[in-house]
């Protein structure tokens, strides 16, 4: 297997999860703030 | 420049939190993107790794963000056994997701990168076991703090878990140290690093970016739970009346 499937899913991971916390923080800042 | 107990005014913090959440969020979104596009685009593959040696750009700020996230819950904690200040028990509580989201996504792209690296995604080794031990404290204290908040207790026991917890951060910093087992030994530190300055660069922009990202997102919680705090406190007065 290409080593870059490995780079691609540890970025997709780690972005993802960073985003994912991201967003569903912000939603709950303007939820809240409302 | 407010002092920290001045800080523990809540409508002093939202003074200041409001324009910083922002600021945080964008530097933190730019300053990764760049280190991201740095580390895939414009290093070059290492000459034992290859182009896997391009997840210590994720991996080491995730780590670096797990553990530096539990120092926060415990220096919250302290800030709110010694002086009470509610809004310490907030950050601590605020902190602990972000805090295990980011020690997980240590975990994963630690395996991912193991199992090219080493021939497996797990190893019971010293830094893989200590490190998915504080995942499981950063659940534990989540549990505790809701369970805590539930029954309206004093939030003491789960400040002083936050505070216990302390005892895995040395023991993770130092497994590569004590036991010699699968994981390599300390590569980067604060003044030198074992890695060429080549592939080394795009780790600041990460480590930074992902830094004040962590900041932006725990603003944010804090943000929301004072929020709801207030709402609560409201309707508690208005089902007095």
């Amino acid at each position: 297997m290409s080593q870059w499937v490995f780079v691609g899913a540890a970025y997709a991971v780690a972005l993802g999860g960073a985003g994912g916390l991201l967003l569903l923080s912000w939603i709950a800042m303007r939820r809240a703030e409302r | 420049m407010p002092s920290l107990h001045a800080l523990a005014n809540p409508a002093r913090f939202l003074k200041l939190a409001r324009p910083l959440t922002p600021v945080l969020v964008v530097a933190g979104v730019v300053l990764t993107a760049v280190g991201c596009w740095g580390g895939l685009m414009l290093t070059p593959p290492d000459y034992l790794q290859g182009e896997t040696v391009r997840i210590l750009y994720i991996h080491v700020p995730a780590a670096w963000l797990g553990m530096g996230g539990w120092s926060g819950i415990a220096l919250s904690s302290i800030a709110y056994l010694v002086w009470r200040h509610p809004l310490a028990q907030v950050a601590a509580r605020s902190i602990a997701g972000p805090g295990a989201v980011f020690a997980a996504i240590c975990l994963v792209t630690g395996s991912i990168w193991g199992r090219p690296t080493w021939g497996t995604c797990w190893q019971w080794d010293g830094r893989l076991t200590s490190m998915l031990i504080l995942f499981f404290v950063y659940l534990g204290y989540i549990a505790l703090a809701r369970a805590d908040a539930d029954r309206g207790g004093d939030g003491r026991v789960p400040a002083l878990f936050g505070i216990a917890g302390t005892v895995l951060l040395p023991i993770i910093r130092y497994s590569v140290v004590w036991w010699n087992t699968l994981h390599q030994g300390p590569s980067i530190g604060l003044t030198r690093s074992s890695i060429a300055g080549s592939i080394l660069w795009p780790l600041g922009f990460t480590g930074l970016g992902l830094t004040l990202l962590f900041g932006g997102i725990v603003l944010m919680r804090m943000r929301a739970a004072l929020a709801t705090m207030k709402a609560e406190a409201r309707m508690r007065r208005m089902a007095a009346a």
